[in-house]
């Protein structure tokens, strides 16, 4: 087994743009289920939207602000779609709803009827020009160890980051101030926030677009190395970016950083060492597929663990555990 | 029903005046001062209607006790006059401006602010961030404004002395940094007393506000409530300690069976037939002889016995 | 609620209660396993398919639900590259391509089956760009469609489809009382019910299709082995959280945990084929415009039985009642005498048997794959959502409704969007009633 490469492997997940887009899709989460208590199950549409709301004008010609803009009006549009009817309603029916409305975003983008636009199932690529057009970085290969990349992925993650960081700076600044006071007695109870004269509907609509925002730009992060792949938004993203939460600690600060990275590492590892362990014969039973498989499987058994000895994740004051209902 | 059909011609106190009511003392009764006024006021589950109150005034700067026995309709009034709940019928004002169909947030804004019965404190929050939260027209509450500190920094200043006082004054003052989930069932109540009373309401209905409260406690939370009369406060308030009732109140609404059964000041109404009946059913044999002896009073007994079933019942929630 | 607030012991059963289930289910379907994997040699659609060494192009080719089996397409690429895929009888195919660089896809539709044509006839190829190469495998689709759609008459079409939507919304409903009298009772949403479907699937193409057994004995098996998951599943896993007092939202997100990890085991068992239940149902009855097959109608026969059943259950003996009283209040239940752990239990074996049944007959229906019942899970919130969370009957009304929906929209919307209509629909009814159809408002204060 190589693990000199398979280690190499997983440390780059660190700073690896997917990292950062889990961790900028965690951190928006955190402010709906962390601070406000809204159960999005939808995060996952949040990223769809700026995908696509990024890769469309570019493709159609726009410059990268228009694209962006596009990406951030769009979500929060979206934000009040999903808002105005949901956000009335029980936590659990809002689950239900948010997962709902995620899927439908994605049967329509994968729609045959709207090939031309969104590329149906083949989803979209080729929108990269305008990202990498207004990169300083002069063309080469950069860095030491396992952190050796050409220009353009050294862009992608410089700005990937600086997002993430500006993302925690943002929600720092929120949740120290009045409002952040209004939104976190909005999760412990949203009849005494509203019985103390506080536009509970609106608050929540404010978190919603927020976090909404900050998945999308997400989105915007997740692509930029890939290509659109409607597959990629399925429920599952959604609990991924969950258990980054959930792993770091819903209402903190770090928590979504440091639990996207752990998370990353430890699929990267596991990835390593099975396909490794497989390659050498020390698992002849496993296909690589089904060892791909395998950490799905381990996923959900970590998500399962977590919750239950460990709620307040890594970083989470023991007392201020994540769940109040 | 029947309480009612009955009432008039039974009571001798039928003819009865008093000062703060316009007319007769009777259910129902104008006030001379009122700071609400509700009319046809119905709220149905299913079969059943919870509430029927046909018109309600309550007294301004007075403190107002609403009592009824279990399921009388007290808390889901509450809820219908705060806007947390909808009526099938009827209309009700505040300080004279309409209060139908507005949102319990503008409710609360306008003056009108309620606790709860069974208690909302936010227990992830510390005892002193629950407080601030009662504030009102707080800068830093706005989205962009919150960003920027020395928008909001004086306010949240003034904000603090303003809690401390009445943290002080409730007895919270040792637990201002403890989240509030670690306070005792009483102690919950008060933080929720203090908290509504942090902005500063013209109107403040407490549900059961001494349900749990350590009886060492209760004679200075009399206190509390009498002093907010003094400041200018109205306040209605839902008991089922009838020495408090008769101690504090100025004056007493009885509901039984969603409506409104006699009203009146304490000394007389605890007298009233109705309300007797609505403790102890219709076809009991008291007579009024017996409520003037010594012996304990029927309806405090009833009340007493209710109210032990009502805490068995709440801690098992 | 329920799921209530004391601790307990027996917490570290959950760790054993893991390795248990994966145990159990390793026992049952490794028999599977061997078998299947020697019929489908498929791509996995894993979702993040980022992970897989080999660099395929590949894809799947349906004519709505139908498979195509046979068709040819081509890969063209650089240096010359150029190699032929048949579709197999799942409508997959694929190519092992040499790098991540630029290709042409192409399918020949001379070698598509009679009466199957490209939907749009000019799109016979499409390209993959180099830089599209950031996961390893890339999938190209075609769109199929059938010129059948003006042979019939609107009215046939309504009503072939009304048939269908019932078929389909009986399954759902079966599926769903589970979930609803779960939540009724416990106040758990269980995502992992969708797992449960598929387990009855998987169990009864097991039973049927690889050790050859009738389907009808298949179906039993399948029932009472997934009454026996549901047990197990309240056994090691719920109970002691609701012991340990763990609150709802987080036992929601432990049967998150749960799906995901008993999905990507069936995965990990079955492989990502679809399997077809080919056992002898497919002749189709013609009663007057309507077409259905005998499975269509044995499954409805088999519905409605089993519904009424449980209704009967529910509302004739005394356990049925308890269940009832449970829901309603069931701190009030517990003191007058009734074991709601017990009532609890029965509560999971109930739902874990219907929705097996409901897996089987969904595999009758469609066929069998490992995440079938996490592709029905959201319909069937949508249908307890719809009819009020914890009412039976509700669950029944808006299964019927979201089935018929989902059948009935194709007629204006399409086929690939039918889903999301039954979405959308949940959506705006709770927009108009938030309760749900059935369903009771909460209390404040
Ligand atoms: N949300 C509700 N759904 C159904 N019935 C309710 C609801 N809220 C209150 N009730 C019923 O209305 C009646 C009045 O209740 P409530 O106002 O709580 O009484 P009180 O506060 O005087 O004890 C009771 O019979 C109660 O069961
Ligand atoms: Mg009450």
């Amino acid at each position: 087994m190589d693990w000199g490469n398979i280690f190499g492997n997983a440390i780059g997940e660190i700073i690896s743009p997917t990292t950062a887009a889990y961790a900028l899709a965690a951190i928006g989460l955190g402010v709906h289920f962390g601070y406000t208590g809204l159960l999005n199950f939808g995060q996952a549409a949040f990223l769809l939207i700026g995908a696509y709301a990024f890769a469309i004008p570019t493709l159609a010609g726009a410059p990268i602000i228009v694209a962006v803009l596009s990406a951030i009006i769009c979500s929060v549009i979206f934000a009040f779609i999903l808002g105005i009817p949901t956000l009335r309603l029980r936590a659990d029916y809002l689950a239900i709803v948010t997962i709902a409305s995620a899927e439908v975003v994605r049967y329509v983008v994968t729609t045959t009827g709207l090939t031309d636009f969104t590329g149906a199932a083949n989803g979209l690529s080729g929108f990269k020009g305008t990202f990498a057009a207004i990169n300083p970085i002069p063309e080469g290969r950069y860095g030491f160890g396992p952190f050796m990349y050409n220009e353009y992925d050294w862009w992608v993650r410089i700005v990937g980051w600086t997002l993430v960081v500006l993302a925690s700076v943002l929600v720092f600044l929120l949740m120290r101030s009045p409002w952040g006071r209004v939104v976190k007695g909005i999760r412990e109870d949203e009849d005494a926030v509203r019985s103390l004269g506080k536009n509970v509907y609106s608050y929540k609509m404010q978190s919603l677009v927020i976090g909404g925002v900050m998945g999308s730009v997400a989105g915007i992060i997740f692509i930029l190395p890939r290509a659109v792949q409607p597959a990629n938004y399925t429920t599952g993203l959604t609990f991924f970016i969950w258990t980054i939460m959930l792993l770091g600690g819903a209402a903190t600060i770090f928590g979504p950083i440091v639990g996207a990275m752990i998370f990353w590492v430890v699929l990267s590892l596991t990835q390593g060492i099975l396909y490794g362990a497989i390659e050498s014969g020390a698992l002849g039973f496993m296909t690589t597929t089904q060892a791909g498989q395998v950490r799905f499987i381990l996923v959900g058994v970590a998500l399962m663990l977590l919750v239950i000895f460990r709620p307040q994740g890594i970083f989470g004051n023991k007392k201020e555990l994540s769940f109040s209902v | 029903m029947s309480n009612l059909d009955k009432n008039p011609v039974q009571s001798p106190a039928a003819a009865v005046t008093h000062p703060l009511v316009k007319g007769t003392v009777e259910p129902g009764c104008a006030k001379v001062d009122p700071i609400v006024i509700a009319d046809h006021v119905t709220r149905q589950f299913g079969g059943l209607k919870a509430v029927d109150v046909d018109h309600l005034e309550i007294p301004r700067g007075q403190i107002t006790a609403l009592i009824g026995p279990n399921g009388a309709g007290k808390t889901t009034m509450f809820n219908l006059l705060t806007g947390f709940d909808k009526p099938n019928t009827g209309t009700w004002e505040f300080d004279g401006k309409s209060l139908a169909g507005v949102p319990a947030f503008k409710v609360a804004r306008s003056g009108m602010v309620r606790t709860f019965q069974l208690t909302k404190s936010l227990g992830r929050l510390s005892v002193l961030q629950n407080m601030l939260l009662g504030a009102t027209g707080q800068r830093g509450e706005g989205l962009f404004s919150s960003l920027v500190k020395p928008l909001w920094r004086r306010q949240e200043e003034e904000n603090t002395v303003r809690a401390d006082e009445l943290l002080a004054r409730f007895k919270l003052d040792a637990k201002r940094e403890d989240y509030a989930a670690s306070l005792s069932g009483g102690q919950r109540k008060l933080l929720e007393m203090a908290r509504a009373l942090m902005s500063k309401p013209e109107l403040i209905m407490l549900d059961e506000p001494m349900a749990g409260v350590n009886p060492a406690l209760t004679q200075s939370l009399l206190g509390h409530i009498k002093n907010l009369k003094a400041d200018g406060t109205s306040v209605l308030f839902v008991e089922h300690d009838m020495h408090m009732v008769m101690h504090i109140s100025d004056w007493v609404i009885v509901m039984a069976e969603g409506r409104v059964v006699a009203e009146g000041p304490p000394e007389t109404v605890m007298k009233d037939p109705a309300v007797i009946d609505a403790y102890l059913g219709a076809h009991h044999d008291t007579d009024l002889g017996d409520l003037m002896d010594d012996g304990p009073n029927p309806v405090e007994v009833a009340l007493e016995a209710e109210r032990k079933a009502h805490d068995a019942h709440s801690e098992e929630k | 609620m329920i799921a209530g607030i004391r601790i307990g012991p027996g917490v570290r059963f959950i760790t054993m209660a893991l390795l248990a289930l994966a145990l159990c289910l390793g026992v049952v379907l490794g028999s599977g396993a061997l078998s299947a994997s020697a019929s489908a040699p498929a791509p996995t659609p894993t979702p993040t398919s980022d992970f897989t060494n080999t660099l395929t192009i590949g894809g799947v080719l349906r004519d709505d639900d139908n498979v195509v089996e046979g068709a040819e397409v081509t890969v063209e690429g650089a240096g010359g590259f150029s190699e032929v895929a048949t579709s197999d009888d799942t409508g997959r195919w694929s190519v092992v391509v040499p790098e991540k660089g630029e290709y042409t896809v192409t399918i020949d539709p001379e070698t598509l089956p009679d009466g199957v044509e490209l939907r749009d006839p000019d799109r016979v190829s499409a390209t993959v760009a180099a830089n599209e190469w950031q996961t390893n495998s890339i999938t190209r689709s075609f769109p199929l469609g059938v010129d059948d759609r003006q042979t019939t008459g609107f009215f046939e079409q309504f009503l072939q489809r009304l048939a269908a939507g019932l078929n389909f919304g009986l399954l759902i409903a079966l599926a769903a009382i589970g979930i609803t009298l779960i939540f009724g009772t416990t106040g758990l949403n269980n995502f992992a019910h969708g797992e449960m479907v598929t387990f009855g699937a998987i169990i009864a193409w097991i039973v049927a299709v690889l050790l050859g057994v009738n389907i009808f004995v298949a179906m039993l098996v399948a029932l009472v082995l997934g009454g026996a998951f549901g047990y197990v599943q309240d056994w090691l896993l719920w109970k002691p959280l609701r012991k340990k007092g763990v609150k709802l939202v987080q036992a929601m997100i432990v049967s998150i945990g749960l799906a995901i990890a008993l999905r990507y085991l069936y995965l990990f068992f079955i492989d990502g084929s679809t399997k077809t239940m080919n056992v002898g149902l497919s002749e189709a009855i013609v009663i007057g415009p309507v077409r259905i097959t005998t499975g269509s109608v044995v499954s409805m026969v088999i519905s409605v039985v089993a519904l009424v059943a449980v209704g009967l259950f529910l509302t004739r003996t005394r356990v049925g009642k308890a269940t009832r009283a449970v829901s309603d209040n069931p701190s009030l239940a517990a003191a007058s005498g009734i074991d709601v752990d017990r009532i609890i239990r029965t509560v999971w074996v109930l739902a874990g048997a219907l929705a097996a049944l409901a897996g089987v007959m969904l595999g009758l229906y469609r066929q069998v794959s490992w995440d079938m019942g996490f592709q029905v899970l959201l319909l069937m919130f949508a249908a307890v959502t719809l009819g009020g969370l914890g009412s039976a009957y509700g669950a029944l009304v808006g299964s019927i409704v979201v089935g018929l929906f989902v059948e009935l929209s194709t007629l204006i919307i399409p086929a690939d969007l039918k889903y999301a209509a039954a979405l959308v629909v949940l959506i705006l009814v709770l927009l108009v009633r938030p309760q749900g159809i059935l369903g009771r408002k909460e209390r404040i204060g």
